[in-house]
C-alpha cells in the first residue's frame, strides 16, 4: 500500500501541502537582498520594526516567511538568529513556518537552531560538489527541516530545460538514495531568471521554468516545485504595473504546470483577471514566447504604464478608526506597540490625570487580556507581549506622570518577587513582574530557587511594600507556608502576595494565611496583580481592603476545613468527650427580658441601613467587596449600574410597599442534656445538634452548639431563642409582573433585594433581641460594617446552614413558634421555606459562642442521631448525607 | 533479546508511574539525599531526585520494582533532570554521567529480576529547566538562558551514560519547548551514528495551556510535523492533565501519525493542594475509554500515579488489543 505523502511544515500551526493546497505563499520582505527597507533596519539594528514587516507579510497573507541576511556589512549569523528568535516572540508571526533563506551555511545552521516548527532550507545544491550537498542535507533532515534544491552544479546554474531537469534528477536520486531525504521534503527551484532582457537567449526564460516543473511534479514522486517569482520582471523595475502584470501571469502559468510554492510579495500582485487584456496579450506573449517581437512590443506598451505606481502609502487599517479605548486594547490584546504612543497621548489628553490613562483606558485593555488568557484565548507569549506594549505605554507617561508629582517618589511600591526554595518555574513570575512594573511599581526579582532567608533579608533591607512569592510545583505549597510562619516569627507585617499554578485561594486561605498575621492574598492572574497590589499599598483602600481579604479568607477555611476528605475521626463518644468546656460555674446566664414567643411586623424602611449588599452583587456574578466593588477594575461600572437600579427600585418597593416584613420569635429556658440535645424546660422539645467528629489538632474541641448552653448539671437555668423572619410576601407576585412585561432584569432584582431584606430583617431583629427583647447585650453598639462581619456577641445560626447542617431542627421550630400561622412561612416537604425571602434560626447568647463548621460526620453518630430523632437510619442517612465521610 | 517493536506488535505495552511522589513516601531528609558520599558537600542537595539512584539506590530501586510488580513492562530511569543543564542548580554538573549510568544499571537489574516476560528500561529525558525558543526575560524576547547547542551538548552526554547503563528505548518527555526536544533528538541522532547502532525512541510532549498547546505555543499537529523527522518508536503526551483532558488531543496525534502513540497522563488535575485526587479506578475507567477507542499502544502514568494506579492500568490494558498503525512503506 503506497502511502501519501505531503510536504508538512510548521510553525505554532501546522502547514501541510496537499494537492488541494492552493499554490503557498513565501513572504518574501524580510530578505535584506529583496528589501532595501528591511536591509536599513537590520543595519541600524531596529529589528522591532523589521519585525513588523514580517508581521505586515502575515497578515497580508504569506502562509512561509522567507528570512534572508545575506549582506556583506551584515554578520549573517547573529542577525538571523537574533531576527529569529525574535519572531518566535510574536505568536501572530511564528504561527506560519520560515524559511531560512541564505548560500552560507553557516548561516542556515544558525537559523536551523532557533526555530522550533519545522522549516524550510533555502537553499542547497550541487555547486559545491555531491560531498557538500550530502553533508548539508544530512544536517538538514537531523535538524528536522524540509529543503529547496537549486538547479546548479559544479558546472553552474541550469539556464536550459535539459540542464533543469538533469541537475533535478541527480539531486533527488542523491537526496533520495543515499541521504534517505524524505522525497516530500524535497523542493525545487529550477531558476526563475528575467524575460524581455533584450537578449535572445533569455527569451525562452520563463517557458523552460514551466516546462521544468511540469517534468519535475511528473518525474519525481513527492517533490515539490518553488521560486523568486520577482525575478522574472526584473527588466521592469520602476514600473510596477507592468511588473505586477508580469508576476500574476507568470503565477497563474507556473501553478498550472505544477509549481507549488513560491517566494512572492503580494503587494506586487495583480489579480490575474484584473490585469487589462492588452497588458495581458503582451505579457504572456512575453513568458510564452509567442512572437519575435514579443519584448519590444512589451517595453513599447510599458511606457504608457509608468508613473502609474501604487501609492507607496499603506492602506491604514481598519481598526486604527475606532475609539482610541478600542484603539489601546487592541493594540495591547495584539502586542501592537506601533500605534501606543499615539493612542496614548491622546489618552492623556482625556484624562484630569495621566495616571488615569493606565488606570482605565490601559487596565481595561489589560483586563481583556486577562480575560482571554483565563479562558484560553490566549496564550503565554501573547500575554507575554502585551506586557510589553503595556510597558511601552507606561514609559511614555512616565514623565507627564512625574511632572504631577512634585517630585515625589515615582514608584507606586515596591514589591519583592520570589520563585520559592525548591522551585525552578518563572514565567508567571516575570509576567506579574512585568506587569506590576508596567504600573509603576518597582520590582526587585530574586529570581527561582530562592531561600525563605533570602527573601527575608531582602524584604528587610530594601523596605519592600510587598512580597511576591510564586511556585508551580507541589512542594513549593508547603515552601510557602513555612515563609509564611518564618515571617509571622520575626513580627514581619509585610503583605504577601501569592502566584503560580498549583497555588489556590483555597490553599493561601487554609494554610498559608492562618500562618502570617499580615495579610496573604492569591493573585491568579498578572491582569488582576495590579489591582490587588494597589488595594493593599493604597492610604485610602489598605484597611478596609487587608480586612475584607482576611474576612474572605477565614470564611473559605471554615467552608473548606469542613469538607476536606484527608482526615482522621473520632468516635462519637471521645468527641463528646472532647467538646467544649465552657466555664458554667463562673458565668450567669443572663435571663430574658421576655420569655415566649410574640410576633413582630416592621416597616421595610427599617431595613435598609442593615442590607449588606456584598452578596447581593455576587448573586448577580459580580464578584467583590461592597463598596470596593462600585470602583473595581473589571466589574465596577456593571456593579455601579446594577447598584444604581437596585436603589430606585428598593425606593419604590419601600414607598409602594411591595413587600411586608414580618417575624416570629420565642424566647425560652433551656439546658443541655446528654452532651448534645437542649432541652426545653417548660415545654417538651428538644433540639438536636450535631458535634464534630473530625480529629482535631490538640487542644481544640470538637464543637457542637448544644456546648454553647449551660448543661443540666452545672445547675444553672440558661436560655436559647428561636425566629424566623420573612420579607418574602409580595415578591412573587412582583417578579410575575416583571416577567409578563419580558423584564427579566428587573424580575431577578426583585427577588435579589427581597433576599437581601430577609438577611437584613433577621440582622434587625438579632440586633433587637440582643439589645432588648432578650436584652444580653444591651449596651452594645456596632456599626453596620460591625454586623456585617459578625462582630456581636452571641450568634444566630441557621438550620442548613454550617453549624447544623440538620434541615430537620425547622419543623421543630416551625412546631414551637408555630410560625406557619403567624406569619405565613410554609416548609417545603425538602424543608425549604417558602416564601424564600425568609430566614430562621436560632439565637445563643453565650459570649463565647461561634459560628463553626460542623465537617463530616461518622455512622456512628448518624445512627445515635437517627435514635434521639427516632427516625430509621435510612432517614438520617438521607438528610445529614452531604456532611457523612466517605 | 526480545525486542520492544516486537512486543509492541504484540500488544499494549504498560509504562510505569510517577517516580518523584514514591520517593517523597521515604521522606528522605538532607542527609540522606547526601548519603556518605556527599556529606560535605558546600550546598544543598535536598529535592534533587535523580542523585538518589546514587546516594539511596535501593529506595529507586523499590520503586521500580513495586511497578513492575504491577504490571508495567517498561519503568522509566531516574533521571528526569540528568543533565548539565539541569544539574547546575545543584552544582553537580560532573556528576551527569554516572548519574545516568547508575539510573540505567539499576533499573537495568531490577528488570533483569523479572523474568516471566520481557520487561525494559526507558531513559528518562527531561526537557531541563530552560526553553530554548523563548526568553525567560519578557523585556528581551530575543534573548535565551540556553541555545540548542548548550542543549544538544548536555543532551548527548545523557544519551551516552543512559545507553551505557544498559537502556533499551530513550523516552524524551515531558517536552514543553519542541525546540529542546529537537536538540535531544538531534544529540540522539549523532550518538546512534557514531556509535553505528540502532536504538528506539519514545517522544512524549506536555499539552499545557487551556488552548490546547505546547508551552511554547504549538499546537498538537504543529508539535507532531516538527518532531517527525527521527523515525520514532512512539510520540504521545504525559503530564499537565489527567486522561480525561488528554484525550481529545490524543486523538488529534493518533489521527495525523503512523508512530506508535502512548499516553501517560497525570491521576487527574491537581486539587487546590497540589494533590491528585484520582483513584485507581477511576483512572482505569478513563484509560478504558482509550483502549476502546483503540487509541494507544502504550500507556502509564505521570503526576500523582502510583502502582496501584498502574495496576489498574495494567489490568484493563491486558484486555485490549493494541492500535493498529498505518502500514508505511
Amino acid at each position: 500500500m503506497a502511502e501519501v505523502k505531503y510536504l508538512k511544515l510548521s510553525g505554532l500551526e501546522p502547514l501541510i501541502v496537499t494537492p488541494e493546497s492552493n499554490f503557498i505563499n513565501v513572504g518574501e520582505r524580510t530578505n535584506v537582498t529583496g528589501s532595501r527597507k528591511f536591509l536599513r533596519l537590520i543595519k541600524e539594528e531596529k529589528y522591532e520594526e523589521a519585525i513588523e514587516i514580517a508581521r505586515s507579510q502575515v497578515e497580508g497573507g504569506a502562509q512561509i516567511i522567507d528570512v534572508n541576511m545575506d549582506e556583506g556589512m551584515l554578520d549573517g549569523v547573529y542577525a538571523m538568529t537574533k531576527f529569529l528568535n525574535l519572531i518566535a516572540a510574536e505568536p501572530d508571526i511564528a504561527r506560519v513556518p520560515v524559511m531560512i533563506d541564505s548560500s552560507k551555511w553557516e548561516i542556515i545552521e544558525a537559523g536551523l537552531k532557533v526555530i522550533q516548527g519545522k522549516g524550510v532550507v533555502n537553499s542547497i545544491s550541487l555547486k559545491e560538489g555531491k560531498e557538500a550537498f550530502v553533508h548539508h542535507a544530512k544536517l538538514i533532515k537531523r535538524y528536522g527541516a524540509a529543503v529547496i534544491v537549486m538547479a546548479f552544479d559544479e558546472v553552474g546554474q541550469a539556464d536550459t530545460y535539459e540542464r533543469r531537469i538533469e541537475i533535478c534528477k541527480r539531486s533527488y536520486d542523491i537526496l533520495v538514495n543515499e541521504v534517505h531525504f524524505p522525497a516530500e521534503d524535497i523542493i525545487f527551484d529550477p531558476n526563475i531568471f528575467p524575460v524581455a532582457t533584450g537578449m535572445e537567449e533569455h527569451k525562452l526564460n520563463a517557458l523552460d521554468f514551466f516546462r521544468a516543473t511540469k517534468w519535475i511534479r511528473e518525474n519525481l514522486p513527492y517533490a515539490g516545485v518553488s521560486g523568486g517569482v520577482s525575478n522574472v520582471s526584473f527588466s521592469f523595475r520602476g514600473n510596477d504595473k507592468v511588473r505586477e502584470a508580469m508576476h500574476s501571469a507568470f503565477l497563474f502559468h507556473a501553478i498550472k504546470n505544477g509549481m507549488t510554492m513560491g517566494i512572492v510579495n503580494p503587494e506586487m500582485l495583480e489579480i490575474y483577471d484584473e490585469i487589462a487584456p492588452v497588458l495581458l496579450e503582451h505579457v504572456e506573449d512575453v513568458l510564452l514566447n509567442r512572437r519575435e517581437d514579443a519584448t519590444e512590443r512589451l517595453l513599447d506598451l510599458a511606457e504608457s504604464f509608468k508613473g502609474e505606481n501604487k501609492s507607496s502609502e499603506k492602506v491604514i487599517q481598519e481598526w486604527r478608526n475606532s475609539s482610541v479605548q478600542e484603539r489601546l486594547t487592541h493594540s495591547l490584546v495584539k502586542g501592537i506597540d506601533e500605534f501606543i504612543e499615539i493612542d496614548v497621548e491622546e489618552a492623556r489628553k482625556l484624562c484630569a490625570k495621566p495616571i488615569e490613562v493606565i488606570e482605565v483606558y490601559l487596565m481595561n485593555g489589560m483586563n481583556v487580556v486577562g480575560d482571554l488568557f483565563g479562558s484560553g484565548k490566549m496564550f503565554l507569549p501573547q500575554v507575554v507581549k502585551s506586557a510589553r506594549v503595556m510597558k511601552k505605554a507606561v514609559a511614555y507617561l512616565l514623565p507627564y506622570i512625574e511632572a504631577q508629582k512634585d517630585g515625589k517618589s515615582s514608584s507606586a511600591g515596591k514589591v519583592l518577587m520570589a520563585t520559592v526554595k525548591g522551585d525552578v518555574h518563572d514565567i508567571g513570575k516575570n509576567i506579574v513582574s512585568v506587569v506590576l512594573g508596567c504600573n509603576n511599581f518597582e520590582i526587585i526579582d530574586l529570581g527561582v530557587m530562592v531561600p525563605p532567608e533570602k527573601i527575608i533579608e531582602t524584604a528587610i533591607k530594601e523596605q519592600v511594600d510587598i512580597i511576591g512569592l510564586s511556585g508551580l510545583i507541589t512542594p513549593s505549597l508547603d515552601e510557602m507556608v513555612c515563609l509564611a510562619k518564618e515571617l509571622d516569627k520575626l513580627n514581619i507585617k509585610i503583605p504577601v502576595m501569592i502566584g503560580g499554578a498549583t497555588t489556590s485561594r483555597a490553599h493561601t486561605a487554609v494554610k498559608i494565611a492562618p500562618e502570617y498575621a499580615a495579610t496573604v492574598v492569591h493573585v491568579n492572574d498578572a491582569s488582576r496583580a495590579v489591582t490587588v497590589a494597589s488595594n493593599l499599598l493604597q492610604e485610602e483602600t489598605k484597611e478596609a481592603y487587608t480586612q475584607s481579604v482576611r474576612a474572605e479568607y477565614d470564611k473559605l477555611r471554615e467552608g473548606y476545613l469542613s469538607r476536606s476528605r484527608y482526615k482522621n475521626f473520632l468516635s462519637i463518644e471521645e468527641a463528646r468527650k472532647n467538646k467544649l468546656q465552657l466555664d458554667w460555674e463562673n458565668y450567669q446566664p443572663v435571663p430574658p427580658n421576655f420569655i415566649g414567643t410574640k410576633t413582630i411586623e416592621i416597616e421595610l424602611t427599617e431595613l435598609i441601613d442593615f442590607i449588606d449588599w456584598t452578596p447581593f452583587f455576587s448573586s448577580w456574578e459580580l464578584y467583590g467587596k461592597y463598596p470596593a466593588i462600585l470602583s473595581d477594575e473589571v466589574v465596577g461600572e456593571q456593579a455601579t449600574t446594577l447598584f444604581a437600579d437596585a436603589q430606585k427600585m428598593l425606593q419604590q418597593i419601600v414607598s409602594e410597599k411591595w413587600l411586608t416584613a414580618k417575624a416570629v420569635l420565642g424566647i425560652f429556658p433551656a439546658n443541655t442534656i446528654n452532651d448534645d440535645d437542649i432541652k426545653l424546660s417548660t415545654f417538651d422539645f428538644r433540639l438536636l445538634t450535631l458535634r464534630q467528629q473530625s480529629q482535631k489538632t490538640a487542644g481544640a474541641p470538637n464543637i457542637a452548639l448544644a456546648d454553647f448552653i449551660a448543661p443540666k448539671e452545672s445547675g444553672k437555668q440558661d436560655y436559647i431563642g428561636c425566629f424566623c423572619v420573612t420579607t418574602g410576601f409580595g415578591v412573587d407576585e412582583k417578579a410575575t409582573e416583571f416577567e409578563k412585561q419580558l423584564d427579566d432584569y428587573n424580575s431577578i432584582l426583585v427577588k435579589a433585594l427581597g433576599d437581601r431584606l430577609a438577611e437584613a430583617f433577621a440582622e434587625y431583629l438579632h440586633l433587637k433581641v440582643r439589645k432588648e427583647i432578650w436584652g444580653y447585650a444591651a449596651n452594645e453598639k456596632l456599626s453596620n460594617q460591625d454586623l456585617i462581619e459578625e462582630a456581636y456577641k452571641g450568634i444566630r445560626p441557621a438550620p442548613g446552614y454550617p453549624a447544623c447542617p440538620d434541615h430537620l431542627e425547622k419543623p421543630t421550630i416551625w412546631k414551637l413558634l408555630n410560625v406557619e400561622q403567624e406569619i405565613g412561612v410554609k416548609l417545603t416537604e425538602s424543608m425549604a421555606m417558602w416564601p424564600a425571602a425568609s430566614v430562621s434560626g436560632y439565637y445563643f447568647a453565650h459570649p463565647e459562642s461561634k459560628y463553626f463548621g460542623l465537617g463530616k460526620i461518622k455512622e456512628d453518630q448518624v445512627t445515635d442521631y437517627a435514635k434521639r430523632r427516632n427516625i430509621s437510619i435510612e432517614e438520617a442517612n438521607k438528610w445529614l448525607s452531604p456532611n457523612i465521610a466517605d | 533479546m526480545v525486542l520492544i517493536t516486537t512486543e509492541l506488535k504484540k500488544r499494549i505495552l504498560v509504562l510505569d508511574g510517577a517516580m518523584g511522589t514514591m520517593l517523597q513516601r521515604n521522606n528522605f531528609s538532607e542527609e540522606d539525599f547526601r548519603g556518605e558520599r556527599f556529606k560535605d558537600f558546600p550546598h544543598p542537595l535536598k529535592g534533587n531526585n535523580d542523585l538518589l539512584s546514587i546516594t539511596q539506590p535501593e529506595a529507586v530501586k523499590k520503586v521500580h520494582r513495586l511497578y513492575f510488580l504491577a504490571g508495567a513492562d517498561i519503568v522509566e530511569t531516574n533521571t528526569f533532570s540528568g543533565t548539565t543543564i539541569g544539574m547546575t542548580d545543584y552544582y553537580l554538573e560532573d556528576l551527569v554521567y554516572e548519574l545516568n549510568f547508575q539510573s540505567a544499571k539499576i533499573a537495568r537489574e531490577v528488570a533483569d529480576e523479572f523474568t516471566d516476560r520481557p520487561r525494559f528500561v526507558a531513559g528518562s529525558i527531561g526537557p531541563t529547566n530552560r526553553t530554548a525558543s523563548m526568553s525567560p526575560d519578557v523585556n528581551d524576547p530575543g534573548f535565551r538562558a540556553v541555545t540548542f547547542d548548550d542543549l544538544r551538548i548536555a543532551y548527548k552526554q545523557q544519551v551516552e551514560a543512559l545507553i551505557d547503563g544498559g537502556v533499551d528505548v530513550l523516552l524524551v518527555e515531558t517536552i514543553f519547548d519542541t525546540l529542546n526536544a529537537k536538540a535531544a533528538l538531534f544529540a540522539i541522532e549523532e550518538v546512534k551514528e557514531e556509535r553505528n547502532l540502532d536504538i528506539p525512541v519514545m517522544v512524549s510532549g506536555t499539552i499545557t495551556d487551556a488552548s490546547g498547546r505546547t508551552l511554547s505555543g504549538q499546537t498538537v499537529e504543529a508539535f507532531l510535523i516538527s518532531i517527525s523527522h527521527i523515525p520514532l518508536l512512539s510520540i504521545g503526551f504525559n503530564c499537565a492533565l489527567g486522561a480525561d483532558q488528554l484525550k481529545p488531543y490524543l486523538k488529534r496525534l493518533a489521527m495525523n501519525t503512523s508512530f506508535n502513540i502512548s499516553a501517560h497522563p497525570n491521576a487527574g488535575l491537581p486539587n487546590a493542594f497540589g494533590q491528585y485526587d484520582q483513584t485507581p479506578q477511576e483512572m482505569q475507567a478513563l484509560i478504558k475509554e482509550y483502549l476502546q477507542d483503540n487509541l494507544v499502544n502504550i500507556i502509564g502514568g505521570c503526576c500523582g500515579t502510583t502502582p496501584e494506579h498502574i495496576k489498574a492500568i495494567a489490568e484493563v490494558a491486558k484486555e485490549f488489543k493494541p492500535r493498529q498503525i498505518l502500514e508505511t512503506i
